[in-house]
C-alpha cells in the first residue's frame, strides 16, 4: 500500500466511521425513549 | 406533502452510497496532478457542499418558526444545524488528510477558505452551548432561531473565500464556466453528491424522528 492509499483509506474510514457512531448514538437512544414511552403509557392506563 | 418512508431512503442511501464508492475507487481515473489522493475530493466536496445546505436549511426552518410560530420548525431548524456541524467535522476531518498529503500540513491557516470554514464550524458548535443554557420554550426557540438565521451568512462568505483566496493552494474547482473536470471525474462526483445528500436527508429524517419521540416522551412525563 502506498502512502497516499493509506491516507486515502483513511479518510473514507473516517467518514465511515463517524457516520457509523451517529447512527448507533440515534438508534440506542430512539430505543431507550420507545422503551420509556411505552412503560409510560402502561402506567397511565393502567 | 407525502413523505417518502425512512426505510426507503435508507435503502436509497446505502445503494448509491455503494454506487459512489465503486465508482471513485474502479472507475475514475488517477488525477494528472494529484494522483491517488485526490479520490479524497470526491467525498470531501460532496460533504462540504451538503454541511453549507444543511446551515441554509437550518436558517430557512428557523425562519420558518420566526414567522409562523411553528414549535415543530424549531426542532426541525435544530437538527438541520445538527446535521450541519456533524458534516462540518468531517469536511475538516478529511480536509486535514488531504491537506497532510498534498500539501505535507495537517492544517494550514494562512488559507482564507479553511479558516473561514473553521470560523462557521465553530460558530455554528456554539449555536448548542446557547440552545442548551436556556431552558426548553419558546425563548430558547427564538434565540436559537435567531442565531441560526445569523449564522448562514457566514455560508456565502466561506464558499466564496476560495475564490477570494490569494495563495490559491486550495483547489478551484468548480469556476463561472463550470467544473474543472469532466468524464468519469465528473460522473463520480456527481453520485458522491447525491450519494451524500440522500444519506443526509436520511439521518436528518431519522433524528428528527428520535427529537419528536423525545417531545411525546417529556409530554408524557408532565401529564
Amino acid at each position: 500500500m502506498t502512502t497516499a492509499e493509506k491516507y486515502v483509506t483513511a479518510a473514507y474510514c473516517v467518514v465511515f466511521g463517524v457516520v457509523l457512531l451517529y447512527v448507533v448514538i440515534i438508534a440506542l437512544k430512539v430505543q431507550r425513549m420507545e422503551r420509556d414511552i411505552d412503560k409510560l403509557e402502561q402506567e397511565r392506563d393502567g | 406533502m407525502r413523505r417518502i418512508p425512512l426505510p426507503v431512503l435508507a435503502t436509497a442511501s446505502l445503494v448509491l452510497v455503494t454506487l459512489a464508492l465503486a465508482l471513485v475507487f474502479f472507475v475514475a481515473p488517477n488525477d494528472a496532478d494529484q494522483g491517488f489522493s485526490q479520490r479524497i475530493f470526491y467525498f470531501h466536496v460532496s460533504i462540504a457542499f451538503t454541511a453549507y445546505l444543511c446551515f441554509g436549511a437550518g436558517a430557512w426552518k428557523a425562519l420558518r418558526h420566526l414567522w409562523k410560530r411553528d414549535p415543530r420548525a424549531d426542532l426541525e431548524s435544530y437538527v438541520a444545524v445538527h446535521q450541519g456541524v456533524i458534516f462540518g467535522v468531517l469536511v475538516l476531518l478529511t480536509g486535514s488528510i488531504w491537506a497532510k498529503i498534498s500539501w505535507g500540513h495537517w492544517w494550514v491557516w494562512s488559507e482564507n477558505q479553511l479558516v473561514l470554514f473553521l470560523v462557521l464550524f465553530l460558530f455554528y458548535a456554539a449555536y448548542f452551548m446557547l440552545r442548551f443554557s436556556v431552558d426548553p420554550g419558546p425563548q430558547r426557540a427564538n434565540l436559537s432561531a435567531v442565531y441560526a438565521l445569523f449564522g448562514v451568512v457566514l455560508v456565502p462568505v466561506s464558499f466564496l473565500a476560495i475564490r477570494l483566496s490569494q495563495s490559491l493552494i486550495h483547489p478551484q474547482v468548480f469556476t463561472r464556466h463550470g467544473p474543472n473536470f469532466g468524464g468519469w471525474i465528473l460522473a463520480a462526483y456527481i453520485v458522491s453528491q447525491v450519494a451524500v445528500l440522500v444519506l443526509a436527508y436520511t439521518l436528518y429524517r431519522v433524528e428528527l424522528a428520535g427529537k419528536l419521540l423525545d417531545v411525546r416522551l417529556r409530554e408524557l412525563r408532565l401529564a
